[in-house]
């Protein structure tokens, strides 16, 4: 499998956030996108999720295919975990683990105590999330990624709240994702120590997208 | 079916978003008697129409969190992308704010009822055209949820864009319960466009309501 961009580029209102952008990741690559903050990182991974229309360009999934023009067709394939949780405050970490297992379909990853094991806490599992610390919330999120296995990962700044100890384990979690064929894209203002990894660097834009009428009628009048 | 159990979960545990609904349509209720007087028969007489407007207003109060809690901790992108076609997800999700919030409503109509001097013939018709129709706004309010989502205070605004399409659902659920009360009155035919605008709104709100969120992922 391999997931490819084609020039892409993406707008954000007026604003052209991401310029001609392209990668060609196999099965165990990495690509880690740098940038300062407002460099359009999120909003390029969001892209690939298929979260935000491309402006220009293709994404391609090869060995799946279908649906070039619909990017959210990749949506099966792919594991995205934002700058938040996506878990909620009142149910417990089994009861949020649980859901989306049986929800995001994909196939079947590891059970949930294996998943929290992996993240160094078994313990948590009967507490309610809202319990946890900042830290403790990260790493029952990205357990999200472990209890139901799906070939892409797309990471956004996925150790904000975790301490050296902690990131080290998540890093361990990617080089295994990768290992086992998996690929990542993570947007990351620290190194993640990952081995081979394939680097873009995102820079501020500040060019608005052309042909724009509105501004033009504006100054004509 | 997970995102069901997930999401009636949720509503129980935080805090009794369904007893908010019956304490607002009690309020409701409450206050129309002191606003028309102390006459029985009147009060009787209007008290299907008046058990109705509390039960729309109260099922319009836990929309807002319907999709604001989803975009607010992140889950809303996971949720669009999940395999599963979103409408289908709107739809679970409406169901479960229905059940949790939409079904207290009609069991404390008797209750209420009795308050307003409505006739046990009145109450289960009230009652009828209630199960028949606040689904159909839930369903409404899911679309005008999608849209206010993006928002930081969208609750008004929802009540706003809902009211003035529940309109017919509300004529002709008060149609349809007068119908039954009041002989040369028809019953069937307004309870049975009562259903169809329930399964209208439907297949229309979550399209809507998906439509709006997919487009609405900033």
């Amino acid at each position: 499998m391999r997931f490819e961009a084609d020039s892409i580029s993406v707008n954000r209102g007026l604003r052209r956030v991401v310029q001609d952008v392209s990668f060609s990741l196999g099965e165990g690559d990495v690509l880690t996108v740098t940038g300062a903050n407002g460099a359009g990182k999120s909003t390029l991974l969001r892209a690939l999720c298929g979260l935000l229309p491309l402006a220009e360009g293709k994404l391609r999934l090869t060995s799946i295919g279908e649906g070039e023009d619909d990017p959210l067709i990749f949506r099966e394939h792919l594991h995205y975990l934002g700058p938040q949780n996506a878990m909620k405050a009142a149910l417990s970490v089994r009861e949020n683990l649980s859901f989306w297992r049986d929800f995001s379909g994909g196939t079947v990853g590891l059970t949930i105590e294996e998943a929290l094991s992996a993240v160094e806490l078994p313990h948590v599992a009967d507490l309610p999330f809202s319990y946890l610390s900042t830290g403790m919330k990260r790493r029952v999120a990205i357990c999200r990624l472990l209890v139901s296995r799906k070939p892409v990962w797309i990471v956004d700044e996925p150790t904000s709240g975790l301490d050296s100890h902690s990131s080290e384990l998540f890093s361990a979690l990617c080089r295994a994702h990768c290992a086992d064929g998996g690929i990542l894209i993570a947007a990351t203002h620290l190194p993640l120590g990952l081995g081979k990894a394939q680097t873009l660097e995102m820079k501020t834009l500040y060019t608005f997208i052309e042909g724009d009428e509105f501004f033009d009628a504006e100054e004509d009048a | 079916m997970a995102l069901l159990v997930r999401e009636i979960r949720v509503a129980l545990r935080a805090g009794s978003g369904a007893l908010m609904g019956v304490l607002f349509f009690l309020a409701v209720v409450t206050v129309f008697p002191f606003a028309i007087g102390p006459d029985l028969n009147q009060l009787g007489r209007i008290g299907p129409a008046i058990l109705w407007i509390g039960a729309l207003l109260a099922s319009l109060l836990g929309l807002d969190r319907l999709f604001a809690t989803e975009r607010e901790d992140g889950a809303l992108d996971a949720l669009v992308m999940q395999p599963h076609p979103l409408m289908a997800a709107i739809l679970v999700k409406c169901l479960a704010h229905w059940l949790v919030s939409g079904l207290p409503l009609i069991l404390a109509t008797p209750l209420f009822g009795i308050m307003l001097n409505v006739s046990p013939l009145g109450i289960i018709a009230v009652m009828a055209t209630l199960a028949a129709g606040t689904p159909a706004i839930t369903f409404i309010g899911a679309a005008a949820a999608a849209v206010a989502s993006a928002l930081p205070r969208g609750g008004l605004l929802i009540a706003v864009l809902t009211l003035p399409l529940v309109i017919p659902v509300l004529i002709f659920g008060i149609t349809a319960t007068n119908g039954a009360l009041y002989d040369p009155d028809p019953f069937t035919e307004p309870f049975l466009i009562l259903l169809a605008l329930t399964l209208f709104a439907g297949v229309l709100g979550p399209l809507a309501a998906s439509f709006m969120l997919r487009h609405s992922a900033e």
